[in-house]
């Protein structure tokens, strides 16, 4: 019996798909967090037998309303039971299925609010991303480096080739300007636009934020692992709304630093058309892409071999 | 007119024949309250052919990454747009409302017909140029001169709804629709309050009212309160748009949030508009078709009335992500749970009417079965969106978009397809064949949960809503389409690096089984009402303890009905 759990386990662990911060054909749920915003996000949502969460909840009841009502399909349909009983009210009954389910929304409420609060802001934020929704693109400031600013539009498919070394640029996805971002320092997002609504978000930072013009909202992340993120416009703004994606690299922070100096440098990738594409290239950032499958790939297997 | 009416009605008794007005007379100049639902039927249908061909076209699209058939953006736009606009408007209100509320509010209180049937009249004369300026919208310029249509989201957002957004005249003629949709309701529905209050025969107090007239009157009270606040939104976006002001407009001043604030105060009340009528239809079902009374029938009418109190004061709930502060959010985080307790009443309610009874599971009882299985689903996935905080994942994606199909498309709808089924042979005197009606639900069940449920996942995924192509590779040539082997085509997709084409193809791979249910269902109408059988008076065999008026007539019932008033004990 040992053995075949055992097995089990090792096929479960070894047939994980390797978990890029992207949408995978094989995935039913988030994207793997990285951040504890996402982290926190995801606790309250995914299945565990550790803590509250809405998945065990929401399914618990679905299960339980649906066996009542096979339930009373078997037992009471006219065959099995052709004389009906007389009953129309119980009063305890309505009692308690009011009852419960405030008790279950009060359980729900509690960890509800700890996150809501989480996310709201971070006091003390080591630095400030400031993004402007425009159709169909986003601007991206870092205030902290005078100057520092550059437009982020979609790489079309049949460029990607040219901008994502080995064929790993994403249909969709990709920007030529990216961000890079560092790991572990909080950071401020400021959202605003120039012309209609836009929303600024990635899954996996559990982050989104509406970008309305004549307006600035505030976000934060702490990004956690080092890794290549994608985000999508999340309210409709016109023709190209699913064209104006969101690409992120997430650094240590001397990386991130030597990317600021080269693109606010004077180097030959600050005067490039994409000057943060040409640094992310120069600085060799895409090895990330290659880390963060095999990185968590490693994770899945040791978790098995415990 | 009532008095006339009964100063001929003692020797008109039983002579209803000579009542005869002309086709033209009687159906484009109608005061009977049961042709004016007929008619409202036939355009719901209509009208959600019309919308159901958007969705098709929406899937078809979705099913492959790249484009199919769209030829831009805005073009999808417009599609989402129209879809969002119809089925809401055009289909799920004048169905539920219109048909259903207009034939049987006053059968069921021994009302010989609406309070003011000219009213009536006119509340569905509206409509039709309402539904004629949205599709109209389609065809001139909206974006600019060669982007034709409004592609702005059934919710209209300025600025992207803005002349900075919308520079030609499409958003003015869908504005003008919703008007006229919204002028329509409004009457329709001071009409059902005036009849509901001053028409119930003797006996029948508020609390002897059946749950269906419950639902409407609840559903009449929401539209009155909330539908002016639309039209004030959308009027103040027409003169943003024409006139020079700057309501919703940052660089005069104004503010395009405060629209979503007006917008959301009539857009939350309105999903209950329009599933409130829904449930009034299923008890009923549930009831006959268990041969009990509706269990709890007073928890059952004041959970209505909560849920229309509290679906005022939780609109902000589709703002979680605009900027609201944190503690707004708190506080419509707290509201919009309690939501969750009076639709828990009406479900264990339900389940507690058939538990003990004798259950026969004709058509309409499948459909009611089937709605309380999956407006629990959308019920519970309602619950996870409530919290702001996890709002944050979820806001805009597709799991926004499979929770409120589950609620309309799953529930509103199939409130729809049971009303028809239980009542058609009541309104038409003929049955419907009843394996068929099994077979449209069994159909159209499957066919619905393959399209919504797998967009779940893609929402935890993170696709956003409104998007003609998603992150995910082009499929060679040969595995392109619907008509390739989908076992070859679902292993290239689960053979690729990312992409969120699996459950995409899988829900347009159900949306075509629905299309297919649509064409069935149009069969089965076509087949009733030409060759059914015809209908007794009673053909449910509905028990006394179940009883509404509506069963103690004639089907068809005659063209007026309760010439001798009957009483309620």
């Amino acid at each position: 019996m040992t053995r075949v759990l055992a097995a089990l386990t090792v096929w479960l662990a070894t047939s994980l798909p390797a978990l890029a911060f992207e949408p995978k054909p094989n995935e039913l749920g988030f994207q793997p967090p990285a951040s504890e915003n996402m982290v926190r996000l995801e606790e309250f949502h995914n299945f565990s037998w550790t803590h509250i969460n809405l998945m065990t909840i929401i399914t618990a009841i679905v299960i339980f309303v649906l066996a009542l009502l096979i339930w009373v399909a078997i037992r009471y349909n006219h065959k099995a039971n052709p004389v009906p009983s007389k009953t129309t009210h119980n009063v305890l009954l309505e009692v308690i299925w009011t009852v419960v389910p405030v008790i279950i929304l009060i359980v729900i409420a509690v960890p509800s609010y700890k996150l809501l609060f989480y996310l709201d802001r971070t006091a003390n934020p080591d630095m400030t991303l400031k993004i402007s929704g425009y159709q169909w693109g986003w601007t991206y400031s870092y205030p902290e480096h005078e100057g520092l600013e550059f437009n982020a539009d979609i790489i079309p498919e049949a460029e990607l080739a040219e901008y994502i070394p080995e064929g790993k640029g994403r249909r969709m996805l990709e920007t030529y300007n990216p961000i890079v971002l560092p790991i572990e320092k909080n950071i401020q997002v400021l959202t605003t636009a120039s012309d209609v609504i836009h929303a600024w978000t990635i899954p996996a930072f559990g982050i989104k934020k509406d970008a309305v013009p004549g307006r600035t909202n505030e976000a934060w992340v702490r990004i956690t692992v080092p890794g290549i993120y994608y985000g999508q416009c999340s309210e409709i703004c016109g023709i190209s709304h699913a064209s104006m994606p969101i690409s992120v690299y997430a650094v240590p922070f001397e990386e991130y630093e030597a990317w600021i100096a080269c693109v606010s440098g004077t180097g030959a990738e600050s005067k490039a058309d994409y000057p943060s594409r040409a640094c992310v290239k120069s600085l060799g950032f895409d090895k990330y892409r290659n880390l963060q499958n095999a990185s968590v790939k490693q994770e899945a297997t040791n978790g098995a071999s415990e | 007119m009532n008095a006339a009416h009964s100063a001929t009605a003692d020797h008109a008794h039983d002579d209803h024949g000579h009542h005869t007005p002309g086709f033209f007379t009687r159906w484009f100049m109608s005061t009977n309250h049961k042709d004016i639902g007929t008619l409202y039927i036939i355009f719901s249908i209509c009208a959600a052919l019309v919308g159901g061909w958007f969705s098709m076209m929406m899937r078809h699209e979705l099913g492959d990454p790249g484009m199919q058939l769209a030829q831009n953006g805005h073009q999808w736009n417009v599609w989402v747009t129209a879809h969002g606009l119809i089925m809401v408007f055009f289909v799920v209100m004048p169905g539920l409302i219109g048909g259903f509320g207009n034939w049987f509010l006053p059968l069921m209180i021994g009302a010989p017909d609406m309070a003011f049937p000219r009213l009536n009249n006119i509340s569905f004369w509206l409509i039709v140029p309402a539904f004629l300026l949205l599709v109209g919208s389609a065809f001139v310029p909206g974006v600019s001169a060669e982007l034709l249509g409004a592609g702005t989201g059934w919710t209209v957002y300025p600025p992207l709804s803005s002349k900075l957004g919308h520079a030609g005249m499409s958003v003015d003629m869908a504005i003008f629709a919703l008007h006229l949709a919204g002028a329509s309701s409004i009457l329709g529905a001071a009409n059902m309050i005036t009849t509901v209050f001053n028409m119930r025969a003797p006996g029948m107090t508020l609390h002897k009212m059946p749950l269906f007239v419950w639902a409407m009157l609840v559903t009449a009270f929401l539209l009155v309160l909330a539908v002016p606040v639309l039209g004030g939104a959308i009027t103040m976006l027409l003169t943003d748009r024409n006139f020079g002001t700057a309501f919703f407009d940052p660089t005069g001043g104004g503010d395009p949030i405060l629209y979503q604030h007006l917008f959301w105060f009539f857009g939350h009340p309105e999903v209950y508009i329009m599933i409130l009528p829904a449930f009034g239809i299923i008890s009923h079902i549930v009831s006959t078709f268990s041969k009990k009374p509706v269990f709890g029938y007073l928890g059952m009418a004041y959970a209505m009335v909560s849920i229309g109190v509290v679906g005022f004061i939780v609109w902000a709930h589709h703002m979680y992500t605009t900027g609201i502060s944190v503690n707004t959010q708190a506080y419509f985080t707290a509201a919009t749970l309690i939501i969750a307790v009076p639709t828990g009443i009406k479900i264990f309610s339900w389940i507690a009417t058939m538990w003990g009874g004798s259950i026969e599971f004709k058509t309409p009882m499948l459909w009611a079965i089937g709605f309380i299985f999956l407006f629990t689903v959308g019920g519970v996935t309602g619950v996870v969106l409530a919290n702001a905080g996890m709002d944050t994942s979820l806001h805009d994606t597709y799991y926004v978009v499979a929770h409120f199909h589950y609620v309309l498309s799953l529930g509103a709808v199939f409130g729809l397809f049971a009303g028809f089924y239980y009542w058609i042979g009541k309104m038409s005197g003929r049955m419907y064949p009843e394996w068929a009606g099994c077979l449209h639900f069994w159909i159209t069940f499957i066919g619905v949960n393959l399209v919504f449920f797998p967009q779940h996942f893609l929402g935890l995924q993170g696709m956003p809503r409104r998007y003609v192509d998603y992150a995910a590779p082009i499929p060679p040539e040969h595995l392109q389409g619907p008509l390739v082997n989908p076992i070859e085509k679902i292993k290239w997709i689960m053979d690729q690096e990312y992409g969120l084409h699996l459950w995409n193809y899988v829900s347009t791979m159900g949306a075509y089984m629905t299309g297919g249910s649509v064409i069935l269902f149009l069969l089965i109408v076509f087949y009733t009402l030409f060759f059914g059988k015809k209908a007794s008076g009673n053909y449910w065999n509905v028990q006394p303890q179940c009883m509404t008026l509506e069963w103690t007539l004639p089907s068809p019932p005659p063209f007026h009905q309760f010439d001798i008033q009957p009483k309620i004990k």
